[in-house]
């Protein structure tokens, strides 16, 4: 689950991270009286308006922009609010249709006395799958793309491993400061901002931060300008307080819904539906469609009970989309009986009534063959298949 | 002995069957913990019914009941000094799971099979560490279906009439697709000698080279399947692995060579990051490192077939 940076920044502050300070606001109304507010606290009129959306790269689509007074922070809040924004990451990237903006925050400039007496660095903590423990990864080039400057100049990205039982250490924090380059006042400031931010990465179950850019200011103060927040979803049973901050409107509206049946989807651009028991059978399912020539329309995982009415809702959010030109039932009965899934998609059929693309159902394991009579009996315009690459040669034959 | 250190245990007792399979066999002492709840107490009639050795099972607070016919334990170091354990299969809730498996490792217990999805990363974060201090132990997944020795014991969810005892050994990180591979194995003609879900998640006990090596130095083993997916370097690893030490055929199939870059695919651990978490990539150092990578998962037991001349 991805935080808003606001989100974000509240959950820091909380571990006593320095953040660049903001209100919330989702109409011209609010965002002047957040001005307004955010002016008297900071003793400066110039505020940073910046589009609260989940992707990065905002600031590139106009999503970004610093407003001097009053009459700017009402053009650029009434531009910003409502708007489509278009960043690298958002569907179909700069070319695509963007993300709606429904808030914006207004954040105090916390480039202080001056801009050019501020250094801006790069700081994220994630899990290292391969050695099994979270890494704090930390380079000089802060406020620019971290890929870039890992591949065009790989000696300024530090990473420093962490112990998973005796977490970070002082010395640690300190070799992050000193590799920064950093002395005096502002070694002593790094030492507890990265202190602090990784006892928030474990104490909020996060799976990454990434502050990019974290600021040191003029007075060596050091601020979580940006945030970048996912956490772990496994472990939300934990805190329900950033549980209830779960932004669904960011979300794909039909993956929420899948989620709410109990089913794991993900949509995507091809023109073949797939309904499959298990993640790694529905990847491979997605694969043998792109092989039989067709481009798969979704990911689909109906989990381990997959009843009639699971099945149901599986066909009718399938069938949304309307790209889908056929759609591949593959299920490996083992806890799952075969048979009920068949009368699952009978029942479905009846009950959709008019289905417009050819369905194509491989069932095998528990009680396949019954499964495939109870298809084959019941009149319905349903193809079967028992071995995998039947069901990939009808694939095939439908879509040529 | 070819075998691993912890199963140098196992070799030395006195077993007289010929095939003794990897990780568990007929003379494994199988608990389930969480016995008693409801997915422990289905899949352990099930595993019961197989013919597995099962010998009882842990619900803290139930010991000294009898459930399934069999001696429920209040924690897992009774059943190991009542009932000689020393293999677990855990169905315990997520919340509770990563101190199931400590408290196994804990009592002695030195093959862990942790069916459970679910877990929070840190959690298992900690409990890796926390098992390095037990050298002879090996813990599978969690977010596994699990390791049966066709035969001779089912530790776990697969559906076990799929399975036939034969040679080939079967290493996966998903569930129905081992399955389906297991299936397209038997119809071949072929049977497995063992079959190990490692599991789906980003952080699990037994990677695929640790279990692909499990096989290759079982004699009972002619031939390995080695089913991966996109996320993570585990392919790879196993891959420079068997370039170097291999001397049996593999076939390999990486699921999610459509998948898009940035999206959790189901399993935790399905998720492209960088440009080595893709099938494609995998497929290609897998390739260079010997083995017969299959682009169709529906062609796995053929290309076995093919690979050992049946």
């Amino acid at each position: 689950m991805n935080l808003h940076e606001y989100q974000g920044k509240e959950m820091l502050a909380s571990y006593g991270v320095a953040i660049q300070k903001g209100i919330i606001a989702t109409n011209l109304e609010e965002a002047v009286a957040a001005y307004e507010k955010v002016k008297e606290d900071s003793g400066s009129g110039v505020v940073v308006v910046k589009a609260q959306i989940h992707a990065g790269g905002r600031g590139k689509g106009g999503g970004v922009k610093l407003a001097k007074n009053i009459d700017e922070l009402k053009e650029h809040a009434g531009n910003i609010l409502g708007m489509m924004l278009k960043t690298p990451q958002t569907p179909g990237g700069l070319e695509g249709e963007g993300k709606l903006v429904r808030k914006i925050l207004i954040a105090e400039d916390s480039y202080v006395p001056t801009f050019e007496s501020c250094k801006e660095f790069y700081v994220s903590i994630m899990m290292d799958r391969a050695k099994k423990c979270n890494v704090i990864i930390y380079s000089t080039e802060g406020g620019m793309n971290i890929e870039e400057v890992a591949e065009k100049t790989p000696h300024l990205v530090h990473k420093e491993w962490i112990h998973p039982h005796l977490g970070l250490q002082p010395f640690q924090a300190r070799k992050v400061a000193f590799n920064l380059g950093l002395s005096g006042k502002a070694f002593k400031e790094m030492s507890k901002f990265i202190t602090k931010l990784y006892a928030a990465f474990v104490g909020s179950d996060a799976s990454l931060f990434e502050i990019n850019p974290a600021m040191l200011s003029g007075n060596d103060d050091m601020i979580a300008v940006d945030c970048k927040v996912s956490l772990d979803d496994n472990a939300l049973f934990r805190h329900p307080e950033l549980a209830a901050m779960r932004d669904t409107d960011e979300e794909d509206p039909v993956e929420v819904e899948a989620k709410s049946h109990g089913l794991n989807y993900v949509n995507l651009d091809g023109n073949v539906g797939c309904m499959v028991n298990g993640a790694g059978l529905a990847m491979a399912t997605m694969d043998i469609i792109k092989l039989s020539g067709g481009e798969p329309a979704n990911f689909l995982d109906v989990g381990g009970t997959a009843d009639a009415e699971r099945v149901e809702k599986a066909f009718r959010i399938i069938l949304r989309d309307p790209e889908v030109k056929a759609i591949l039932i593959n299920i490996f009965g083992g806890i799952v009986r075969c048979d009920r899934v068949a009368q699952g998609v009978v029942d479905a059929y009846k009950n959709i009534g008019n289905i417009p693309v050819p369905i194509i159902v491989r069932l095998q394991g528990t009680n396949a063959d019954i499964a495939k009579k109870l298809i084959d009996e019941s009149g319905l315009e349903v193809r079967s298949a028992i071995l995998l690459q039947e069901a990939a040669d009808i694939v095939a034959e439908v879509l040529a | 002995m070819a075998y691993s250190k912890s199963f140098a245990t196992f070799a030395a007792s006195k077993i007289e069957h010929v095939i003794m399979a990897v990780l568990i066999n007929n003379n494994s002492k199988i608990i389930v913990q969480g016995f008693t709840g409801k997915e422990g107490t289905f899949h352990a009639g099930q595993m019961i019914e197989y013919g597995t050795n099962v010998v009882g099972g842990v619900t803290p607070g139930k010991g000294g009941q009898t459930h399934l016919d069999k001696p429920v334990f209040n924690s897992v170091a009774e059943a190991v000094s009542k009932a000689g354990a020393d293999t677990s299969v855990i169905f315990v809730p997520p919340k509770f799971a990563p101190d199931a498996i400590m408290e196994a490792a804990d009592a002695g217990i030195k093959v862990i099979i942790c069916i459970t999805e679910g877990i929070a990363v840190q959690d298992m974060v900690k409990v890796k560490a926390y098992l390095e201090q037990f050298p002879d132990l090996r813990l599978i997944g969690p977010n596994c279906p699990g390791v049966i020795s066709p035969g001779m014991a089912k530790c776990g969810i697969m559906p076990g009439f799929i399975h036939r005892q034969g040679k080939i050994g079967i290493v996966s990180r998903s569930g129905t697709l081992t399955y389906e591979a297991v299936d397209q194995v038997t119809k071949a003609g072929m049977g497995q000698s063992t079959c190990i879900g490692i599991g789906g998640d980003p952080i699990i006990g037994t990677t695929t080279k640790d279990a692909v090596e499990l096989l290759m130095n079982d004699p009972d083993t002619e031939g390995i399947v080695m089913i991966g997916e996109i996320g993570g370097s585990m392919e790879a690893d196993a891959a420079k692995w068997i370039k170097e030490n291999g001397t049996k055929p593999v076939v390999g199939f990486i699921a999610g060579q459509t998948a898009p870059k940035g999206r959790t695919m189901g399993h935790a651990g399905a998720i492209i990051g960088g440009a080595e978490d893709t099938a494609e990539a995998k497929m290609k150092i897998m390739a260079e490192c010997g083995i017969h990578v299959v682009s169709s998962p529906a062609t796995i037991g053929a290309t076995m077939a093919k690979a050992l001349g049946k």
